[in-house]
């Protein structure tokens, strides 16, 4: 089994190395040959140990030890469970979608190989990051899809705001790290090692030990410990107030912002978290905290989603809603709903950008909705996809992320830990702005009049929009097989799986949940057996409760403000454009961010440097010096004009003359 | 003679080069530069090659020192020629011949005037700097740590830039000033002791107050080295000014000087001084990582921005000497021989723009990658690898050191953790300004990417930078046994028992 669980990271590696050096002298075709095999193959190969993982025992294992210091020792290695294997199976799926997906999308750029080097090398750190059985290795898959994610989002490098984007994104993601670290080094410090199983063994022991920090404050570890590792969670899963990176990280290329931000890559905070539930379970304060910020983002970004007119940026505020939505889940200690809630999304989030993609090529590259209309005539797989994909995002009876979402707004309603009440109420609330701004898009899209007829095109910018006479095509089946694939699971896969993972023992084992403390999980199941019986009683019960209601009449204005009356959404935007002017400012994070943090580094920066390096040390101390051996050479009297003595100096020569002073008396 | 050679490799490592340098110097002449480069390269390689069995015939299990020779230099004051090596210094000369073999390579064409004086600077101070590594005798050390100075100055002094000269005072006299300090210490040390060598000095028991003013006088001489805040300001001057090779050796292997002292002379002498003063070390080594990196963000110059850099992570070297455990010393030693390869190829890169544009400044670059692809890929995996990316080894002496200072006291890691945002912003926010973005001006257009030398100097180093990351255990094996022998050593105190009333 071990040399199956090399293979599945390790092909997609050696195929990122392969084209990545090579690409050039390959032909051209090598490049997505070559990384399609790979991940094709991982993909087989991750069934196979989803397969056996359901009957087998986990797999713990090391593969070589990476570093030994005192008693310390880290090494690399796997744990496959069910909770792994079920990620490698999303993560080769939708990566293999994306590759092939890629072949059409990016056929005219000249970075081809490059950029399948780079989905591969993706690939491969994510397979690592989910595989891990310890934490360093997990920082290390951590960083290195954080890596990828630079290097894609900034693939076109000549446009100045991909470049600041990936900049952008790679410093947020940082700030998350830099927690991250910290908990990593706690839990090695407290508890000795840092892989899962020993550490997970130990924490039950660890639960009322005590730390300080700040004076002698006491602080419960744990609590510390979870906060900072949920800061690492924050930057990559995009979390308020480390969100801001990911909206501009649509400036990638679409297939990318399916892949890694959107299915995966973003989704491995809830991931970690989820592994980590034996430690998250011994702390209430944690899990608020998660909480709290779970529902500020799932409400928040929402919002944003109705005021965008590109239809990637529309796609990208309802990733960082739905991920607000996981986030809930796990601070309810609803696990396993936050986890089918990533596998759910995945699916239908990987086929919203995706079928976004198809329609930005239809456009010739125009990524403007108000510019769309009617593509239903010219792109009907991409128009029933992307439709399947809406209603499974907004939480539509028997569809996946129906079944996902309802159970984590139910976890909401069930959880009794400090903020629940305002995660329910955010989680709510999101289901009716989700079904707005999803409809929103979808009838200014697929719907109405065929507006890019009547752009007036300028030809001063290089407008690269459909010109008023062309029709927008339907891409060929590279494009459209995998939105049909996708469209299967979107439909399917909340039916099939609820019941297994969320209420049969699928987890079991994998996740810990401290039922008494936190009782919502055990409510689900209750409710579950009480009422609902089934995935179907569950949908068909649906039909009567709020969030169904929330949805539909979300749709509802949706079609009312964009097909019948667009008069009215305009009027609105005036009349409270202070509202609108928030929005338009995404709450001036962005503004605060680059004028306190940014400017306030360069503004520290510049003054450590002019006063403290050049004026102080250089200007006072050194220079200084070779004024002061000068001036004493000549005048003795200029010793009183007052020269500026540095400590370090003074400290020197005192030393030196203290040291000489001894060795001459004794 | 097989047998006369492993019998004395640190000498044949030592003097190997000093003798190969002078030999250039001797049968070089001007008008076949070709082929003073050639023996130059070839001098270089077999100087690495003879450090090899350093490596492969290390006892790893032994913390003391190795491989030790020696003879009686100066009977009257009783000053020998000791050699001897331990898991600290076997790193650190591997990576110097390693070093030197990189600058000679890279010098090929770069340097047109006094090729053999050039090449002979390094092959020369490639020993002397390998002397300092090996040396056991507190003179001979010390003949060493000044003697190769002289070449660096000529570097710095001849092929230098049009401020060369200010750069070359400023560094001579912050050096010199610690420098007389340390030999003060030597001298009361051999004055108390009656000897030079420095496992009798380990020995030797001091008061407190005595042993304070020992660990500043050798403090003086290697905080300047390495450098530390607030002795640092020599260090981005001499980088600017020196050329590409000079830069290099100075980063990768130079600062080195420092660090290694510190844990073989300031530390295990005066351990108890180590303790009393281990909260200004550890200040001081913070400040160096966060009010450096916070300077390196608004360089202007590229070289000047790699050499704060440089500063900011070698107090993650001093950092993890004064938290007193073995993932702090390991981490610092780890990060040593990673600094040496990171720093080199950066500066390696400054100098493939350099010598295409002649400028160092940021804003006369833009777009780089458009014309010189293959470069952008090296530029931005050993920028990567300078932001401590886990799989490059810049991560495994910071995380080290990171996790080894929690465990000390959470706000030390707090503090240094900041390099992990700090550092990808000054890094990062260097490569997009020079490589990234649309074609800058019509000296960008016209640049060539790598030549094959360039090339593969930049990948052997990229390999080492890999390889050290994804498995650097074979590293930590090595220094294993000699950290926990320092450490025990470090926890003994050696003040004099005071035998009451």
């Amino acid at each position: 089994m071990q040399q199956i669980y090399l293979a599945i990271p390790l092909l997609p590696l050696l195929a990122a190395i392969v084209v990545g050096l090579f690409g050039k002298q390959l032909p051209r075709a090598s490049a997505h040959v070559l990384t399609v095999l790979a991940v094709g193959v991982s993909f087989a190969l991750s069934l196979y140990v989803l397969n056996e993982a359901m009957i087998a025992v986990p797999y713990n294992e090391t593969i070589y030890s990476w570093l030994k210091s005192g008693n310390f020792s880290f090494e690399i290695g796997f744990l496959i469970d069910r909770l792994s294997a079920m990620m490698m199976v999303v993560v080769t799926f939708v990566s293999l979608m994306v590759h092939i997906y890629t072949i059409g999308y990016m056929k005219e750029d000249a970075g081809y190989a490059r950029f399948f080097s780079y989905i591969s090398l993706f690939t491969f750190a994510m397979l690592m990051l989910v595989m891990s059985n310890n934490f360093m290795q997990l920082f290390f898959g951590w960083e290195a899809v954080g890596l990828v994610s630079y290097l894609l989002i900034g693939f076109w490098y000549t446009r100045p705001t991909a470049i600041y984007a990936n900049l952008k994104a790679f410093l947020v993601n940082r700030v998350g790290d830099f927690g991250f670290l910290l908990g990593i080094g706690l839990v090695l410090f407290h508890f000795g090692s840092l892989d899962y199983a020993s550490v997970f063994l130990v924490a039950p022991q660890m639960a009322d030990v005590q730390i300080t920090l700040i004076g002698n404050t006491p602080w419960s570890l744990m609590t510390v410990t979870c906060i900072l590792l949920f800061i690492g969670a924050m930057g990559k899963s995009a979390q308020v107030p480390l969100h801001v990176w990911l909206p501009d990280s649509m400036e990638g290329p679409t297939p990318i912002s399916a892949l890694i931000h959107a299915a995966t890559m973003v989704t491995a905070g809830i991931f970690m978290v989820a592994r980590m539930s034996p430690l998250f379970e011994l702390s209430s304060t944690a899990l608020s905290f998660v909480m709290i910020i779970g529902s500020i983002t799932a409400l928040f970004m929402g919002f944003l989603g109705v005021i965008q007119n590109d239809i990637k940026r529309v796609v990208a505020y309802s990733t960082l809603s739905q991920l607000g939505y996981m986030t809930v889940a796990l601070g309810a200690s609803a696990y396993s709903v936050a986890i089918f809630h990533l596998m759910t999304h995945a699916f239908f989030k990987a086929l919203l950008f995706l079928g976004a993609g198809s329609v930005i090529m239809g456009m010739h590259h125009d990524q403007d909705i108000r510019n769309m209309g009617n593509l239903k005539k010219y792109m009907p797989v991409t128009w029933i996809t992307s439709l399947i994909g809406s209603l499974a995002l907004i939480g539509t009876p028997f569809l996946s992320g129906f079944y996902s979402k309802d159970s984590i707004i139910e976890a909401a309603q069930a959880s009794t830990i400090t903020g629940s009440s305002f995660a329910y109420f955010a989680v709510l609330v999101g289901v009716f702005v989700t079904a707005f701004y999803s409809f929103r898009m979808y009838f200014l899209v697929f719907h109405g009049a065929e507006k890019w007829r009547a752009v007036k095109h300028d030809d001063h910018d290089h407008y690269h929009g459909l010109a008023p006479t062309d029709d927008p095509h339907e891409p060929n089946w590279v494009i459209k097989l995998p939105l049909v694939l996708l469209a299967i699971p979107s439909v399917l896969i909340g039916y099939i799986a609820i019941e297994p993972m969320l209420y049969g023992d699928f987890f079991k084992g994998v996740i810990a949940v401290d039922s008494a403390a936190h009782p919502a999980m055990h409510e689900l199941t209750h409710h579950w057996h009480t009422v609902f019986h089934s995935a179907l009683g569950m949908a068909l019960h649906s039909l009567m409760t709020l969030p169904f209601v929330l949805a539909a009449s979300g749709v509802t204005l949706a079609w009312f403000f964009y097909m019948k009356r667009p008069d009215i959404p305009a009027k609105m935007q005036t009349k409270f454009s202070v509202i609108n002017q928030i929005l338009e400012n995404k709450y001036g994070f962005d503004n605060f961010n680059e004028r306190v943090f940014a400017a306030g580094s360069r503004f520290i920066g510049h003054k450590l440097w002019q006063i403290g390096d050049v004026t102080i040390i250089d200007g006072g101390m050194v220079n200084g010096t070779a004024n002061l051996i000068s001036k004493l050479s000549s005048v003795v009297r200029k010793l009183q004009t007052g020269l500026i003595y540095h400590y370090a100096f003074a400290m020197i020569i005192g030393v030196f003359f203290m040291l000489s002073f001894y060795t001459l008396k004794l | 003679m097989l047998n006369y050679f492993t019998q004395h490799l640190l000498s044949f490592a030592i003097w190997l080069p000093v003798f190969a340098g002078i030999i250039v110097l001797a049968v070089a002449n001007d008008n076949k530069p070709d082929a003073t480069r050639w023996l130059a390269l070839l001098a270089s390689a077999v100087s690495f090659l003879a450090t090899i069995p350093l490596y492969t015939q290390f006892n790893f299990a032994e913390g003391g020192f190795q491989f030790q020779e020696g003879f009686r230099w100066i009977p009257a004051f009783n000053i020998n020629y000791h050699l001897g090596v331990d898991g600290l210094a076997v790193p650190l000369i591997l990576l110097t011949s390693f070093t030197t073999l990189i600058v000679i390579i890279s010098a090929w064409e770069v340097i047109q005037k006094r090729v053999a004086q050039y090449m002979a600077c390094f092959l020369i101070m490639s020993g002397l700097m390998i002397g300092v590594f090996s040396a056991l005798d507190a003179i001979l050390y010390y003949v060493f740590w000044e003697a190769m100075l002289i070449p660096m100055f000529l570097v710095i002094g001849i092929w230098g830039g049009p401020n060369r000269v200010y750069a070359t005072v400023k560094f001579f006299l912050y050096t010199l000033l610690g420098s007389l300090l340390m030999l003060v210490a030597f001298i009361y040390l051999y004055l108390k002791t009656g000897s030079f060598e420095v496992v009798d000095y380990y020995k030797f028991a001091m008061p407190l107050d005595v042993q304070v003013l020992i660990f500043l006088a050798f403090f003086a001489a290697f905080a300047v080295k390495i450098p530390m805040w607030p002795v640092h300001t020599w260090l981005p001057d001499a980088h600017v000014e020196a050329p590409t090779g000079g830069s290099v050796v100075l980063a990768a292997i130079a600062l080195k000087l420092g660090g290694y002292s510190f844990l073989r002379f300031a530390m295990p002498i005066a351990p108890d001084a180590a303790h009393h003063l281990s909260g200004y070390m550890i200040a001081l080594s913070l400040i160096a990582i966060v009010y450096i990196a916070f300077v390196a963000l608004v360089q202007k110059d590229m070289k000047k921005l790699i050499a704060y850099s440089s500063i900011s992570h070698m107090g993650f070297v001093t950092l993890g000497f004064f938290i007193f455990n073995n993932l702090g010393l390991e981490g610092a030693i780890v990060q040593m021989v990673s600094h040496g390869f990171i720093s080199a190829a950066m500066f390696l890169c400054v100098g493939v723009l350099y010598d295409r544009v002649h400028s160092r400044q940021i804003e006369s670059y833009g777009g780089v990658a458009n014309t010189m692809p293959a470069f952008a890929a090296f530029a931005v995996f050993f920028a990567m690898a300078n932001t401590g990316l886990p799989g490059t080894s810049g991560f495994v002496g910071e995380f080290m050191v990171i996790l080894g200072a929690i465990q000390t006291n959470f706000w030390y890691a707090f503090l240094a953790s900041l390099t992990l945002i700090f550092g990808a912003a000054y890094t990062l926010w260097m490569v997009k300004r020079v490589f990234y973005g649309a074609v800058a001006n019509e000296k960008v257009v016209v640049l060539k990417d790598l030549n094959k030398r360039e090339f593969l100097i930049l990948a052997v180093l990229a390999v080492m930078v890999l390889a050290l990351g994804v498995y650097p255990q074979p590293l930590t094996d090595m220094t294993n046994a000699t950290a926990n022998q320092l450490l025990s050593t470090l926890a003994q105190s050696k003040l004099p028992v005071s035998l009451g009333l």
